[in-house]
């Protein structure tokens, strides 16, 4: 597990080593705090009331049972929050609508899908609380449920919401009520004249099925509503900022108003960006004039939040004799869920990512459907997409008698790559990832024995940029105080601490990072879109800067010089006739006038697109269709790797959760709507003994636009699994596989199929 | 969950005296790893827990003079596990002991409590079956012997009357030249419920069968034998063509249905699967062969 940079001689001295990290101890002792650890005075415990039903009108709520109940202090429903009209709020990695979020946090008039909130107590304890939801008595009048894409783009489908209009390209042939949310175009060249002087096409069609991110964490918020109109928040929230503003938002207070504190978390993955028990904790906390704390149990987890969009896709790639791609059509249908989400638009972005189409059409639909509305997870819609776009590139290659790489390093995406959807690929690594995945001594190894095979496949994430805010301060020790505002989900405290101890000259140990409230640092937006070592980090460097600027100018007025004298390199300020280190100039700042603080706020631009190409070997159980995981290498450009730890953390973690989306992970629905499996043990995860050691390979191609090269490494290693395992799966007994997930039953049925086709 | 009062007998006696006493709204508790979990989701409601853990008769495993064995009911399954002569006479026994729940829940889970909770899919019962255990229940009205095979009569339902227990567990000493073998399937390696269970017992001379039980969980509202496939495999060669043969007569004993778990077909067919490769460990185990099921390749 070598990176580049660590074989050879790099000129940094802390980018690219493996410091501890700052929040180890606490977390392997127990002391770090999650949401569920806060604990203040009169605090109360809140349960949310949730429908049973997948779709239903709401007649009515008695909520006068359940606030009789002695312990119980406060009982809310969607009376308690004023409506909101259609609105949009930005919330850096996407933007919410303000109607649909207010309803999914508290259901008013309909109940769009099972674990659909609908009223909520605050009591003395939690067993009180949820003994006073018993007591609540709801009225529902129960509607049709629609829970299939394909079916809820119907026109004889139930509709979900009323005045829904498609946003986006036009649909011409629709009329009257839709759950079309968005249709997207996207288009390159003449797809026709390609496909006409295609020698080979393939067309196939896929489905995937609903799955969840799965953090071990569940939700939890802990409010306090004080009497003089301030709201506070501990939240276990992937962007407080984020919080804060949905929540004022959706209370109409000013966002200066409100207080989130982020706690630690327990995994977050893109379901922990929208708001769904922090405004109930609010109102619950104002009614009841005491802090309330609202916990979420697993069953509301998968019931409740976001999962990640089950999908209908078709993929049409034509090529020349020779392995020249020459065009590609996608047709795409995600859930939306039970309101507009948008997945589908990164799926469209994706779908063809990895190559260069001269020809090409895209089409994605965001269908609103009875299932929770859809969340971002881990490369949000990319991973559906490649499991399509893969299938249908290794079907060319055998066809065409091609090494599945060979055939991908024909077509792979460059520099100056146009893709479907508009942008040309500034420098990017997935030539270097293909390369390096052949030369890997896995790709060569001999796999024996029958129904095993091994597979590849690539993914695509191209990573966000946005905001983020830090300030440093020097201390007399010469050690900095980092003060950020984003979540450490999986080791940024010290990737972030990393650039601005490269960047002043110090080690990591010497600087002392906080993630701390909304109110003790500058606007930052969610540890999410794989921006934080990125953004934030850039923020430190330039914060770093910000400091050396400062005391270059307190060593000319020691040394009586001009500033332009004094020079800075690795921690030595110096001047023709003097020089000083970094700590022992910091010891001598409050005598030269007083501490320093270095600031950065950022708006990071120049974001760099990762790719990644896995090779794993299967066998296949030809009698069950179980499948086993025999050996796994991920290869994944890395950009500029910070902390090779970290990085290589955020590759098998994404690995196994694309294992788990391969083989077996799903939302099951009976026919009225409702999931069957909403618990750890029939909403099967991989476990440790699932997975075999996943080897990450990281190739370093520095994005040449951000101070250190970083890219983000955390997304793009969850997408090539389900396609790499399909092609391995085919290679071990001929089967190819069209369907998420892989599971044994299907896996099974469909050697059936082609046994008895035979 | 509201409050719940506990109370901890040291006799069998005084066990069901507190559950009569109860009057319906007392529930016996061994381990707790089924009960404690339904109480806290709203599945189970109960007044009253009943702990058998202190009672020495229903916590202690030994050999009767017969050669028999019998097994406390709330005995924990680690312990069944880690006494060695039974472990090693009863290799199909410890399969299903051997994965219920991982170390902790194994440190509590008890063969009494598996039984009681009387799902189809439980672990430990086929191979109780195929071996040919009896319980020994006690209630108000005094004590009688039931077959584990005619215990259950539906998804959580069993012949227990109000206040009655099931204090002991007694398995035959087996037969020269047999060997026993439980093989469940489920998706993943661990942490999850048998989408179908096979428990099967063997005796082979001379490579002939002799005498074969098999048992199946999950595919029935209740554990059931296969008896027309045992019956068959008499006087037939212990090859693994007969194994094969009596996995297809097996599947009609099936009648499975539906669910996240599994589709009604896939099980059924999963039975033949089963039922051939747990008979075939079954037969290299009474010829000698150690074999570890949960790391078999055949498995
Ligand atoms: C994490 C986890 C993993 C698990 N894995 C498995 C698995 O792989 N396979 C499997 O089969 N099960 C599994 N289980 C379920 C459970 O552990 C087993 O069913 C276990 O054997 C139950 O025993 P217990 O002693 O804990 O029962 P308890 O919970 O104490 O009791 C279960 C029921 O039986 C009744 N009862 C108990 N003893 C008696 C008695 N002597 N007489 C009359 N009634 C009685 C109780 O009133 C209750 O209704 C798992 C459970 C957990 C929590």
């Amino acid at each position: 597990m070598a990176t580049a940079n660590e074989t050879k001689t790099s000129s940094y001295r802390v980018i690219g080593t493996r410091p501890i990290r700052h929040d180890g101890v606490d977390k392997v002792t127990g002391r770090a705090v999650y949401g569920n650890d806060v604990q203040l005075p009169g605090l109360l415990y809140g349960r949310v009331l949730r429908s049973p039903h997948a779709h239903a009108r709401i007649r009515s709520i008695d909520t006068t049972k359940a606030e009789k109940l002695p312990g119980v202090f406060a009982v809310i429903s969607s009376a308690d929050i004023d409506p909101h009209e259609s609105k949009m709020a930005e919330l850096g990695e996407g933007s919410v609508n303000l109607q649909y979020l207010c309803e999914n946090v508290l259901a008013r008039k309909k109940v769009l899908y099972k674990g659909h909130a609908v009223a909520a107590v605050a009591a003395v304890n939690a067993h009180v609380a949820e003994e006073a939801l018993k007591l609540i008595e709801v009225d529902y009048d129960p509607l049709h449920a629609v829970t299939w894409v394909l079916d809820a783009m119907k026109d004889d489908a139930p509709i979900l919401i009323d005045d829904l209009k498609t946003e986006g390209a036009p649909l011409p042939h629709s009329k009257g009520p839709t759950n079309i949310a968005q249709h997207i175009v996207f288009s390159k060249g003449d797809i026709e004249k390609g496909f006409a002087e295609a020698d080979v096409i393939i067309e196939r069609e896929f489905k995937s099925a609903t799955v969840h991110q799965g953090y071990i964490e569940p939700h939890v918020a802990t409010a306090l509503w004080s009497p003089d109109g301030h709201l506070s928040i501990w939240a276990s929230t992937q962007g407080s900022f984020t919080c804060r503003q949905q929540t004022a938002e959706l209370l109409a207070l000013p966002v200066s108003k409100v207080t989130v504190t982020p706690c630690e978390i327990g995994g977050g993955f893109g379901g922990k960006i929208r708001v769904y028990i922090e405004p109930i904790a609010a109102l619950l906390s104002k009614k009841s004039g005491r802090p309330v704390k609202v916990l979420m149990n697993r069953a509301d987890v998968f019931e409740s939040t976001g999962p990640t969009p089950g999908s209908f896709i078709r993929v049409k790639l034509g090529a020349k004799r020779d392995g020249r791609l020459v065009a590609g059509d996608a047709w795409m249908a995600y859930d939306a869920g039970a309101y507009p989400a948008g997945i589908i638009g990164p799926g469209c972005v994706c779908v063809f990512s990895c190559y260069d189409l001269p020809n090409a059409r895209v089409e994605g639909f965001d269908v609103v459907l009875n299932k929770p509305q859809t969340a971002a997870y881990r490369a949000p819609g990319s991973t559906n997409a490649a499991f399509a776009c893969e299938t249908v590139i290794e079907e060319l290659a055998e066809k065409l008698g091609i090494d599945p790489i060979e055939f991908r390093l024909k077509n792979a995406a460059k520099e100056g790559t146009r893709r479907p959807d508009g942008p040309a690929y500034p420098v990017i690594g997935l030539v270097e990832t293909l390369k390096t995945a052949k030369a890997h001594p896995h790709y060569s190894a001999t796999l024996e024995g029958p129904n095993r095979g091994r597979g590849v496949g690539c993914g695509f994430w191209m990573n966000a940029g946005l905001k983020s805010s830090v300030t440093a301060h020097v201390n007399g020790d010469g050690t900095v105080t980092l003060v950020e505002g984003s979540t450490d989900i999986g080791g940024t405290r010290t990737s972030i601490a990393m650039q601005l101890a490269e960047t002043l000259g110090i080690t990591a140990e010497e600087v002392v990072p906080r993630v701390v409230d909304t109110d003790s640092v500058g606007y930052t937006d969610v540890t999410g879109g794989s921006r934080t070592t990125f953004a934030t980090g850039w923020a430190a460097h330039d914060a770093a800067i910000d400091i050396v600027k400062q005391m270059s100018a307190r060593a000319a007025e020691f040394w009586k010089c001009s500033p332009d004298e004094v020079t800075f390199d690795r921690g030595l300020f110096s001047s023709k006739s003097h020089a000083l280190t970094f700590k022992e100039l910091a010891g001598k700042i409050q005598e030269t006038g007083g501490t320093i603080t270095g600031r950065a706020s950022v708006e990071a631009k120049g974001v760099g697109a990762t790719f990644g190409t896995h090779i794993v070997d299967v066998e296949v159980d030809p009698e069950t269709g179980k499948v086993k995981i025999l050996r796994y290498t991920a290869v994944q450009d890395c950009g500029r790797v910070i902390h090779p730890s970290y990085a290589e953390g955020q590759i098998q973690g994404g690995v196994v959760q694309g294992i788990g989306w391969a083989l077996n992970e799903e939302y099951v629905y009976d026919a009225d709507g409702r999931m069957r499996n909403a618990s750890m043990l029939d909403y099967r995860m991989p476990t440790a003994v699932d997975v075999p050691t996943i080897e990450p390979v990281m190739v370093e191609v520095p994005n040449p636009r951000h101070p250190y090269g970083v890219r983000g490494v955390g997304e793009v290693p969850i997408c090539p699994p389900p396609a790499a395992i399909g092609a391995a799966i085919y290679n071990a007994i001929g089967i190819r596989m069209y369907e998420l997930p892989m599971s044994p039953p299907k896996v099974c049925q469909a050697i059936i199929n082609e046994a008895s086709a035979k | 969950m509201k409050e719940i009062a506990y109370a901890a007998p040291r006799t069998v006696a005084d066990a069901v005296a507190a559950l009569k006493q109860a009057n319906g709204n007392g529930k016996a508790f061994a381990g707790g790893t089924d009960i404690l979990v339904q109480l806290r989701e709203g599945t189970r409601n109960a007044d009253v827990l009943v702990d058998l853990k202190k009672i020495p008769e229903m916590t202690e495993i030994r050999q009767l003079p017969s050669g028999d064995w019998q097994i406390g009911a709330a005995t924990p399954c680690h312990r069944i596990e880690s006494t060695v002569p039974f472990a090693e006479g009863y290799p199909g026994i410890i399969d299903g002991v051997h994965i219920i729940g991982g170390w902790q829940i194994k440190g509590r889970a008890s063969l009494g409590g598996n039984l009681c909770t009387s799902s189809p899919a439980a672990d430990s019962i086929p191979a109780l079956i195929a071996h040919h255990a009896v319980v020994k229940i006690v209630g108000p009205d005094g004590s009688r012997e039931v077959p584990v095979s005619e215990f259950c009569t539906g998804p959580g339902k069993n012949v227990l009357k109000p206040a009655e227990l099931v204090a002991s567990f007694v398995i035959p000493a087996m037969l020269p030249n047999s060997s026993g073998c439980y093989l469940r399937f489920i998706p993943r390696s661990e942490m999850d419920i048998a989408v179908v269970g096979c428990g099967t017992t063997l005796t082979v001379e001379k490579d002939t069968i002799k005498q074969a039980r098999i048992a199946l969980g999950a595919v029935a509202p209740k554990p059931v034998l296969a008896e027309e496939a045992a019956a068959w495999l008499i006087g037939k060669p212990a090859t693994i063509e007969s194994f094969e043969k009596a996995g297809e007569i097996a599947r009609k004993a099936a009648t499975p249905i539906s669910d996240m778990r599994g589709p009604a077909e896939y099980r059924t067919h999963l039975v033949g699967v089963l039922v051939k490769r747990s008979l075939m460990t079954s037969l290299r185990r009474l010829r000698g062969e150690r074999v570890d099921v949960l790391h078999d390749k055949l498995v």
